[in-house]
This record gives C-alpha cells, sequence and structure tokens, in this order.
C-alpha cells in the first residue's frame, strides 16, 4: 500500500476515535451498496450509525444513468417506445403505454376500443409481473426464501403469454403510438382464461404461505413509517401512499385508456408500515386479476390500430399491391411522421406509482424535449425520512417495501 | 386564479399553462399551494431553446388531489448565468428534481439546501441535456462556463 493510502486510513482511524465526553454516543458512518443485495440494483446509501440505529441517511442515485432523454431527442417519434421500455424495465408496458399516450394526445389521433382494451389487460400483466417479483424478493430480503420460487413460477407463466403477443418476454415494445403493435394471436383467450383462473387461489396462496409465518409479521408490522404529509411533501405515490390510507390512483382519478369502463376497488390500507404496503400490493394482483377477466370477456371487435395513415404504418400486404401504401411505408420509416408543435403531460398509474411524461414538441419528426417523471425517482427522496431512527436490520425490510427499481431512477 | 405573478395563461391539448414572472416564482407556489390546494409538486423540469433568448424554461407541474386538477406553471430564465430561486421551502419533493435540472441543463436554484450533481458524476464538465451537448463522442467542445 502505498504512504498516502496509509495516511488516509490513519486520518479517518483519527476521526473515529471515542468522544471527549464519555456520555455522547460514537457515531460511525457506513457505505451500504451500491454493490448491496438488498438495494436491488445499483444505489449507494451513507449511513450513519449509533451503535444499531440509523441517524441520517443519505442516498446516492446515478450510478444507472443512462441518458435515456438526451437520446429520445436524437430518435424520431416511432423509434423512442423502443427505449421506453429500457426504463423501467419491471414494468416496460406501463411505459410504453404513457409514452404512447403523450404523443397520441399531440397528434389528436382516436384509438379504437379494441387496442384500448388490448392496452389495459396487457399492463395489468406488466403490473401482475412487477408485484410478483417485488414479493419474491422482497420476501427473499426478510428470509422467506421459499415464495421466491412460487411468485416465480406464475412470472414465468406471465412472461409466456407477454412473449405470444409480442414475441418478447421482458423488452416487448408492445403498445406503440396509435394502438399495439400485434394482433393478439389465435386461441389468445384459452391461454389467458386458464392463467386469470388459477391465479387468485395463488395470491392466497402466498399470503398463507407468508401471514401464517409468525417472522413475517413480526418482521413488516411497525416497521417504515412515514408521514402521510411528509409522503405527500415528498412526491411519494402508489401503494406506499395508499398504504397510508389515500387512495391517491390515476386509474381511478384521471381515466386513461378507458380504465372508467372497468369495475375494480383502489387498494388502500390505512397501517402506513411495510406489512400495510405488502397488503396493498396483494390486494392490487387482486384487483389486476379482476380487471384482466373482464377485458378478455368483453374484448371488442375491430381493429387494433388506429385508422391514421400518415402515423401508422400500413398492412403489410397493401404495402406490397398498392403504390400509395408503398409511399407512406417509405416515408414514415425514413423520415418519421411529424406531430404538431405544442407540450404536453401525461401521467399513469405503474406499478410504483405515478408516471408522468412531458414531451414537447417543436413540429418535427422528432421530439424536442421528453422528460420522464418516474415513479421510483420521487419514492426514493422519502428514504432519509424512511429511514431515520430505524434499526439497520429493519432497514433491509422498509427498504424492500419501496419497490423501487433504478433503471427507472437513474433514466 | 389570478395572481400578480401570472403573465399569461394558456389552455392547450385540456390543459392548462401559466407563464409567470421567475423573479416572484417562490411567492406564486406559495399561493398555489396555500391557496389553490395544489399540495403535490409533481414534477420539475426544463427545456433548452437554445439559440433563442431567454434560453431556458423552468417547468413545474403542480397536482391538487382535492380539486383532482393539474396545472403547469412556466418561467423563462435567460441563457447568460441561469438562475431562479428554489422552491425547495414550498416543497420538498423539489429538492431532487431541482438538482437534476442544475445536473442537467446548469441552471442555478438560489437557495437550495444542497444544490449538487445528482445523475452525473460530481467531477462532470457540461450540461448534457443542453442543446448544443452532443449526443455522442468521446471528447465534446463545449464552451468554457
Amino acid at each position: 500500500m502505498s504512504k498516502d493510502i496509509l495516511d488516509h486510513v490513519a486520518t479517518i482511524a483519527a476521526e473515529q476515535e471515542v468522544p471527549a465526553s464519555p456520555s455522547a454516543p460514537r457515531r460511525m458512518t457506513l457505505n451500504m451498496g451500491p454493490q448491496h443485495p438488498s438495494t436491488h440494483g445499483v444505489l449507494r446509501i451513507v449511513l450513519e450509525l449509533e451503535g444499531e440505529t440509523i441517524r441520517s441517511a443519505e442516498p446516492d442515485i446515478g450510478f444507472l444513468h443512462t441518458g435515456i432523454e438526451k437520446q429520445c431527442e436524437a430518435l424520431t417519434y416511432a423509434k423512442v417506445v423502443t427505449l421506453t421500455d429500457r426504463v423501467d424495465y419491471l414494468s416496460n408496458l406501463s411505459n410504453n403505454l404513457v409514452y404512447a399516450l403523450a404523443v397520441e394526445k399531440l397528434l389528436q389521433i382516436e384509438i379504437p376500443q379494441k387496442a384500448q382494451w388490448l392496452r389495459v389487460m396487457m399492463t395489468e400483466f406488466s403490473r401482475l409481473n412487477s408485484h410478483l417479483v417485488w414479493l419474491g424478493t422482497h420476501a427473499l430480503d426478510i428470509g422467506a426464501m421459499s415464495i421466491f420460487f412460487y411468485c416465480f413460477r406464475e412470472r414465468e407463466e406471465i412472461l409466456r403469454i407477454l412473449e405470444q403477443f409480442s414475441g418478447q418476454r421482458m423488452m416487448t415494445s408492445y403498445i406503440r403510438i396509435g394502438g399495439v403493435s400485434l394482433e393478439p394471436p389465435r386461441g389468445w383467450q384459452k391461454n389467458v382464461g386458464k392463467f386469470i383462473r388459477g391465479f387468485p387461489a395463488k395470491v392466497d396462496e402466498y399470503e398463507n404461505l407468508l401471514d401464517s409465518n409468525p417472522i413475517w409479521g413480526i418482521r413488516t408490522k411497525s416497521v417504515g413509517f412515514v408521514a402521510l404529509e411528509d409522503m405527500l411533501d415528498l412526491g411519494v405515490t402508489g401503494p406506499m401512499i395508499r398504504g397510508a390510507g389515500m387512495p391517491l390512483d390515476c386509474r381511478k382519478t384521471e381515466p386513461y385508456s378507458s380504465y372508467d369502463k372497468f369495475n375494480f376497488e383502489v387498494a388502500t390500507r390505512n397501517g402506513n408500515d411495510v406489512y400495510s404496503r405488502y397488503q396493498v400490493r396483494m390486494q392490487e394482483m387482486r384487483e389486476s386479476a379482476k380487471i384482466i377477466t373482464q377485458a378478455l370477456e368483453g374484448m371488442p371487435e375491430g381493429p387494433y390500430q388506429a385508422d391514421a395513415p400518415h402515423v401508422m404504418l400500413p398492412d403489410r400486404e397493401k404495402m406490397k399491391t398498392q403504390m400509395e401504401a408503398l409511399i407512406y411505408h417509405f416515408k414514415i420509416v425514413t423520415e418519421g411522421f411529424r406531430v404538431p408543435a405544442g407540450e404536453v403531460y401525461q401521467c399513469i398509474e405503474s406499478p410504483r406509482g405515478e408516471i408522468g411524461y412531458y414531451i414537447v414538441s417543436d413540429g418535427t419528426s422528432k421530439p424536442y424535449r421528453v422528460h420522464m417523471r418516474t415513479p421510483s425517482f420521487g419514492n426514493l427522496q422519502a428514504l432519509p425520512v424512511l429511514l431515520k431512527d430505524v434499526l439497520i436490520a429493519d432497514s433491509i425490510a422498509a427498504l424492500g417495501s419501496m419497490d423501487f427499481v433504478l433503471g427507472d431512477t437513474d433514466r | 386564479m389570478s395572481h400578480p405573478a401570472i403573465l399569461q395563461t394558456v389552455e392547450a391539448f385540456g390543459e392548462t399553462t401559466h407563464f409567470a414572472d421567475p423573479s416572484q416564482i417562490m411567492a406564486l407556489c406559495r399561493y398555489f399551494k396555500d391557496e389553490e390546494k395544489y399540495v403535490r409538486l409533481s414534477g420539475l423540469t426544463a427545456v433548452d431553446w437554445h439559440p433563442t433568448e431567454p434560453r431556458f424554461e423552468v417547468v413545474y407541474h403542480l397536482h391538487s388531489i382535492e380539486r383532482n386538477s393539474r396545472v403547469r406553471v412556466k418561467c423563462k430564465v435567460g441563457g447568460e448565468n441561469p438562475e431562479i430561486d428554489s422552491v425547495y421551502g414550498v416543497w420538498r419533493s423539489a429538492n431532487w428534481f431541482e438538482r437534476e435540472v442544475f445536473d442537467m441543463f446548469g441552471i442555478k436554484f438560489r437557495n437550495h439546501p444542497n444544490l449538487i450533481r445528482i445523475l452525473m458524476p460530481l467531477d462532470w464538465e457540461g450540461h448534457p441535456l443542453r442543446k448544443d451537448y452532443p449526443v455522442h463522442g468521446y471528447k465534446y467542445s463545449y464552451p468554457n462556463e
């Protein structure tokens, strides 16, 4: 080791000497992350400890910053869809949907009923997917190992359904501007129906596994309290705020994509701890299953893409037989379509909370500015409040209950 | 909704935008939160209109749960030494949003408690979301600040 490093170590050791007054507690600074299994990604938290108690926690983000917002400005509107998949990689369909809705608002095009219902069904599948990954990994952090395998068993089925619909398991890019990318595959009702009929029983099974375990209750109840006023002030949304009794859900308050035609409840609990957030998410999984069942039973007939030849690529069949369609295809692929100048803010309810895209158009075929207000970024700001005066062992449960995705935070 | 700091109000695509006087942004946000019940700052960002002047627009998205409504407040900020008051005193969620705007656009927020870069490394040069910052390349020609 070089002398510099040894000097540095000596200075740190000197700083951490026992303080002059013996009654004053000794503090220790601990780096949690960026490579820590319970942060589920590259998050660094600087903890100030007094014994086992966290006195202050300062999150440090940005390790997964990939400049997606900058890249959006260099691509045409249609190409940005693939980037939105990569923002929140556990609920990519929510990101697809909010982007498509924002651009459609600027273009002012009407989306056919069938496409809207397909969008609702697929985003609910992606909510199930996200909550299942959350439940499995969160329980794993706390020490319940077997639940992880149960959750991933069902998640595999969901990914298989996503693959049938879009050809991809994770980065689906299924929801496009003007509709969805493909006609649903033949016999999709059978696969979706089989899965969704059995799913509520599976949720009961998870709940049974966890709630009958006394350790689960001890580790999650009365842990991770954040006052509701603090949450509102700090920009927290999603299951966290619903676990504090506030029924804040964009699907109900600002319905988009025909959500007002579906019958479902907003899950809330009043406990405001890790356990109530878990209960909220379990209830949301049941509600999602209800929505998917309704979409399955009442799926309207009709086209799956909007009738907007200046935006949508023409049918393959038409492109090869009609001159006009060939010209449109060439123009849309090479130049992209122009979007009227203006600005919109569109928000939807992702599994993690409010996700809002602010898109500014200057009338060209590339977005002038795309800002992604992502739920994980808003929620993580509450981390110093959440972890204050919490035991370090409880911090793992409290962190897990936030359900953040670092790709979503750093973009 | 009227306040002396609102210069102009525009309705487009079903959304309301208030253009505001940047020197009174703090008072305006306080008014929106206390009088009009916009308790949430849903988002805060900026847009770079390089090379026009004033170059930047700082954009606030406010959300009222009670009235179930959203409004947008915009302030124009000049490109030469861009500065605006921080609204951290009104909503604490402005903390990270303002740090992100500082990081990406180089707009300084007066009275911000901890105005340092948030997404880029602390020793990074330049502000990536400015329009005169290239999308790719190892070296870039960026005028000294």
